[in-house]
């Protein structure tokens, strides 16, 4: 780590940032106040490496997703994940989902809300910190700002400085490598709905629909202002999940905590105040946290609104401490019930905090102090969430498993209701329709049941009536057929009669019914 | 202008007005809306410029741009029109009893019919095609004039009993009041009831018998199953136009009702016309 010429050197030859935090709460801006930018400095550590692996992994199945090949034969496409809004189907891997079966996107919306509440209740707002597009993106647009125009100090000179040649090269290559990402992220997204290949084709020889472009345009602009733009505006002003998750949060729920019973009283020149034998905590207020943080706000302020528990500001701290020589974990993960239990140890009665109560001689943390560890995550409350999740996901398995692949609504004719024939019997029309959501062609038998007078007949058809028809029904799809059904109503008692249709894949077992009412007719 | 007042508790300027001591602050919009709201500005003037906009005492203003509403419509119905004319042509020159070996055509036909039908015929035939008293049903399997699709095709061309077509559908039953003393009516009349099994005087069937065949079997035929030549009713079945109690029976022979319907062919055209027929004839009753 280079020592810059701006920033002061604290005790031990640490680097001293001066640094600011624009989101600072006791000094909050104006509401229509210019943003002040924020120039995030790179951090390392475990964190920061967990979170490469998981923009890794989120961007991956994001870009990838599409280009999945998943064989459904002849009659459906191959596509793994294709939300197919023009034929109205949605394919998942081995699932093919129908409009009417809707209801399994509210179940996915129901686990998606209880997750949330499982998430926020035990480990924070992780959902924030790690695995929220608005959190990658930003992630990803700072990797190319720092590739382009250097760390926190070059970009602060570079924004300083007047507009030169190189400066506008930086800019301009920086802005325009955003605009790619962006491009490929709405480009990314219309593969979802279409045959990603045959897609990519029409859009680069520009055959696609106008709609294709359009979204590619909006999510291209949304990326690139959201992303590169606004950044960290979008979730202190526009976001409403801070509020959200803010009041899901408990006192055992996981949070980036500053563990002041250990850090203060801070001081900046640590030798000289124990030369003069003053009472001083671990925090050596070198501001390494605030610099690192991509939000702008002073961690040791405690928990806020616009902490999206990123954790960077751990391995900046644990780095320092690590130089140190002193015990990492000044900022932490921790559950706010054992930051309490801590800060009651290292309280004096007067309410001031004595670091020396919660330190063993050697600068070792004492062993009263309660460390959270990740058993704060099983209690009750995480536990019933859990158990109401996975009850609503083992019950979708099994409709999804069981769930009819042969479906049969019929609608009786309305006008005429019945119509009586020379001969004195009665005919009823029916549009009987018959879904067949399987990709291939069945071959469909459709029977009357209890009704022993009425015979079945298609109309124009010169066959004699019966009570059992075949039917092709095509892959996939859903045949309407009119029916006529005749009956003597002699037989036939008061004004209506009910029985069932029932349609039975002549190769299998699966079946469906519908009742039905046949009018007797004759008082009209 | 004059010097601005700060307000000593936000340090915001006031706009220098004041109510009852209370001063009102004034914090500008952000200039991102101020430029939208210019921006929608310069847009109402562009389009009321390009678009119709400005009332005046004939009318508003035209617009640079020539749009009018009404434009829109015709342009939308002649294009709903081409995209129509292929099968439209194809429904002309096809024979109206092949237009249901087309699937496609049949379908296209079927629809095109329905809606006129909703039109031109609901009004005596009712929108379900279910008729009413003396008006016939044409979803059943009776028909006065033939229920085959060219036959169909040709009773809605000509019409029935239509006096300014030459061709058209005509046959009238003589009044047999004036002819046939009243308890030979009245007989023929059990008679006619009997052919349909209906409940009836049978110690009228002599002369009843005799009476039919002299009079009513020329068109009726013997065996009262009508003529759809002559557009004679089937007497022998189970659908009654004019109803078929005894007295009914014995009113429609003294002074019979004749139904009459217009000719369509001119009006609607060859294709709306085999459209409608091969409608009518999938209702259920097409023979």
């Amino acid at each position: 780590m280079t020592t810059v010429d701006q920033n002061g050197k604290a005790g031990g030859g640490l680097e001293q940032f001066d640094v600011e935090p624009v989101n600072r709460r006791d000094r909050q801006q104006p509401l229509y106040a210019a943003r002040k930018k924020i120039h995030p400095k790179r951090a390392e550590g475990s964190f920061r490496r967990f979170k490469w692996l998981v923009m890794l992994i989120t961007l991956g199945i994001y870009y990838v997703t599409p280009w999945i090949r998943w064989d459904r034969g002849e009659f459906a496409p191959d596509q793994a994940v294709l939300l197919d809004l023009y034929n109205r189907r949605f394919y998942f891997f081995w699932v093919e989902i129908w409009p009417q079966e809707f209801y399994y996107v509210a179940g996915l919306l129901l686990m998606a809300a209880l997750g949330l509440f499982l998430v926020t209740s035990s480990v924070g707002r992780a959902w924030c910190g790690y695995t929220c597009p608005q959190t990658v993106w930003v992630d990803l647009f700072l990797v190319v700002e720092r590739f382009i125009e250097g760390d926190r100090n070059k970009r602060i000179r570079l924004d300083k400085a007047p507009m030169s040649a190189s400066k506008l090269a930086k800019r301009v290559s920086k802005h325009a490598i955003w605009l790619l990402i962006a491009v490929a992220t709405g480009g990314a997204w219309i593969f979802y709905f279409a045959d990603a290949p045959s897609l990519l084709m029409d859009v680069v020889t520009g055959t696609a629909p106008t709609v294709a472009y359009g979204t590619i345009a909006v999510l291209t602009f949304t990326t690139y202002s959201l992303g590169g733009l606004m950044r960290e505006q979008v979730c202190t002003y526009m976001c409403p999940w801070p509020r959200i998750q803010a009041a899901m949060l408990d006192e055992h729920s996981l949070t980036v905590t500053y563990n002041a019973w250990r850090g203060e009283p801070r001081s900046r020149h640590q030798k000289r105040e124990q030369a003069a034998g003053t009472v001083i905590g671990d925090c050596v207020d070198c501001n390494a946290c605030v610099a690192v943080c991509p939000m702008g706000i002073d961690i040791r302020d405690g928990q806020q609104l616009e902490c999206i528990t990123c954790a960077l500001c751990i391995d900046a701290c644990d780095d320092i401490m690590q130089r140190l020589d002193r015990p990492k974990g000044l900022i932490s993960y921790s559950t706010l019930a054992s930051y309490d239990h801590n800060m009651r140890l290292a309280q004096l009665a007067d309410g001031t905090v004595d670091p020396g109560r919660v330190h063993t001689p050697e600068g070792g943390i004492a062993p009263e102090v309660q460390h959270t560890t990740l058993r704060s995550i099983l209690r009750p409350r995480t536990i019933i969430y859990f158990i109401i999740w996975s009850l609503i996901g083992v019950a979708m398995l099994v409709m999804l498993a069981t769930r009819d692949r042969l479906e049969l609504n019929v609608l009786h004719d309305r006008n005429p209701v019945s119509v009586t024939l020379s001969d004195g019997t009665v005919r009823n029309g029916y549009t009987v329709k018959i879904l067949n959501m399987m990709p291939e062609k069945r071959t469909i038998l459709l029977t009357i049941e209890d009704f022993p007078e009425g015979a079945m007949l298609m109309p124009l058809e010169k066959d004699e009536p019966r009570q059992a028809i075949f039917l092709d029904v095509d892959p996939d799809s859903l045949r309407a057929q009119k029916i006529f059904v005749i009956a003597d109503p002699g037989g036939l008692e008061g004004q209506q009669t009910p029985f069932r249709f029932r349609v039975r894949d002549s190769a299998g077992s699966e079946r469906a019914e519908y009742d039905a009412i046949f009018d007797n007719g004759g008082t009209q | 202008m004059s010097e601005k007042e700060i307000d000593s508790v936000t340090n915001v300027e006031t706009t220098g007005h004041e109510w009852d001591g209370i001063k009102e602050l004034n914090n500008p919009l952000p200039r991102w809306w101020v430029w939208v709201f210019y921006a929608t500005i310069v847009f109402a003037i562009g389009y009321s410029i390009y678009y119709p906009a400005i009332p005046l005492i004939e009318g508003a203003t035209k617009g640079v741009g020539g749009y009018s509403s009404r434009l829109e419509l015709q342009q939308t119905m002649a294009e709903v029109e081409a995209g129509r004319a292929d099968l439209l042509e194809e429904i002309r020159t096809t024979d109206v009893t092949e237009i249901q070996d087309n699937p496609e055509l049949a379908r296209f036909a079927s629809a095109g019919g329905a809606s006129a039908f909703k039109v031109y015929c609901s009004q005596c035939h009712g929108s379900g095609a279910q008729g009413a008293a003396g008006y016939p049903n044409l979803n059943d399997d009776d028909w006065l004039w033939g229920g085959s699709v060219d036959q169909i095709a040709y009773t809605i061309r000509h019409g029935v009993r239509y006096d300014e077509d030459m061709d058209t559908r005509y046959s009238e039953m003589p009044a047999f009041g004036e002819i046939l003393p009243r308890e030979e009516v009245l007989a023929v009349a059990h008679y006619v009831r009997s052919l349909s099994g209906l409940d009836h005087d049978g110690t009228a069937m002599e002369t009843g018998t005799r009476v039919y065949m002299e009079n009513c079997s020329a068109c009726h035929g013997d065996n009262g199953l009508g003529n759809t030549d002559l557009g004679a009713p089937n007497l022998a079945d189970a659908l009654w136009l004019y109803g078929s109690s005894h007295q009914e029976l014995v009113s429609q022979i003294n002074n019979p009702k004749h139904g009459a319907m217009p000719a369509w062919g001119e009006r609607l055209g060859d294709a709306l016309v085999k459209q409608l027929a091969v409608y009518v004839h999938g209702l259920g009753g097409g023979e």
